[in-house]
């Protein structure tokens, strides 16, 4: 089994409000002087671990790259576990 | 003028615009589904609001791979007029066929109401019918509406005159107030630089009837035909009481 993780996040530069309401929420825990919180998305694809092997990892480089980030805006770091 | 109007699963504005396009400007429109991998012959293509794909991964981002949007980029790029209506907006600029994203509003909030929008350019096929500077209202009904490009492609919108419609005050002032979602430069409205593609976050189609308090709106759908709509706005509704 061939098991991809895609780790995405808004870029530094763009604002999140998400995350600036996490941040804010930590407050409650004594934490104070957050610098900064990004709250992004973890995407994971289970692919049967059979094929050309090389296709695959190139056919999720440009899945992560083109569609599950948006470059404009966002981040990412592609894991792939079960490939050689 | 024939309009296709086309339809994504989770589309919700498509019949209001094609209400407008058939009822109140008297053109044809048709219902384009986004399976199509053909786009049928029309002068235009409309990609509605709503919410395709239930606004999943990023808004726009599974609709711009519906088969249809091969054929409408293709069109695009050969000079077809295109204009995306909100969650159509979402989908040109996730297409890769107008610049910049669009992301959750600043305040986090969904944002419901009319705005004020200062008309920046009327070199466009969709807003020739507009005088630049003029001021218009349209409802806005949105969650991720923040209009974002970095500072290049920013600058560059600026200098070719891409940016149509700006957020502003009742005297027309570009201020942080009058801006509902964060977007930089209170962007409301773009094109592309051969100025056939536009994109815009407030919604025209629910501005076209003197009972919908503004008909702003049927001037920008107007703009692409000459001819004079074959009913008055508000019209239909005053027609529809009297049967």
């Amino acid at each position: 089994m061939i098991r991809a993780r895609v780790l995405i996040l808004p870029k530094r530069t763009v604002f999140d409000p998400q995350g600036e309401a996490v941040r804010h929420a930590l407050g409650h825990f004594g934490l104070a002087s957050v610098e900064r919180v990004r709250v992004g998305k973890e995407i994971e694809i289970e692919i049967p671990g059979e094929g050309d092997q090389a296709k695959i990892r190139s056919q999720l480089e440009t899945i992560a790259r083109d569609f599950l980030a948006n470059p404009v805006v966002e981040e990412f770091e592609l894991h792939i576990e079960g490939l050689p | 003028m024939r309009w296709g109007v086309v339809v994504f699963p989770g589309s919700n504005c498509d019949r209001d615009c094609l209400f407008v396009l058939q009822r109140l400007l008297g053109q044809e429109g048709i219902a384009i589904w986004h399976d199509e991998r053909h786009l049928p012959p029309v002068d235009a293509v409309v990609l509605p609001g709503g919410f395709s794909y239930g606004d999943y991964l990023r808004s726009g981002a599974i609709a711009s791979l519906s088969p249809i949007m091969a054929e409408v980029g293709r069109a695009a790029r050969s000079g077809l007029p295109v204009l995306g209506i909100c969650n159509g907006f979402q989908i040109l600029c996730e297409a890769g066929l107008l610049p910049g994203a669009l992301l959750t509003n600043a305040d986090g909030l969904f944002r419901c109401h009319p705005t004020r929008l200062r008309v920046e350019s009327n070199c466009c096929l969709f807003t020739r019918g507009f005088a630049s500077g003029e001021l218009v209202q349209m409802p806005i009904a949105h969650g991720q509406g923040r209009y974002y490009a970095d500072a290049r492609t920013l600058d560059r919108l600026e200098r070719s005159g891409s940016i149509l419609f700006r957020y502003c005050d009742a005297h027309g002032e570009i201020t942080r107030e009058a801006n509902p979602n964060g977007s930089l430069a209170n962007i409301a409205g773009i094109c592309n630089e051969e100025g056939n593609v536009v994109g815009l976050m407030p919604h025209p189609e629910r501005a076209c009837e003197t009972l919908l308090a503004s008909t702003d709106g049927l001037r920008l759908f107007g703009s692409l035909d000459s001819t004079p709509p074959k009913t008055e706005p508000g019209a239909f509704y005053a027609g529809s009481a009297a049967r």
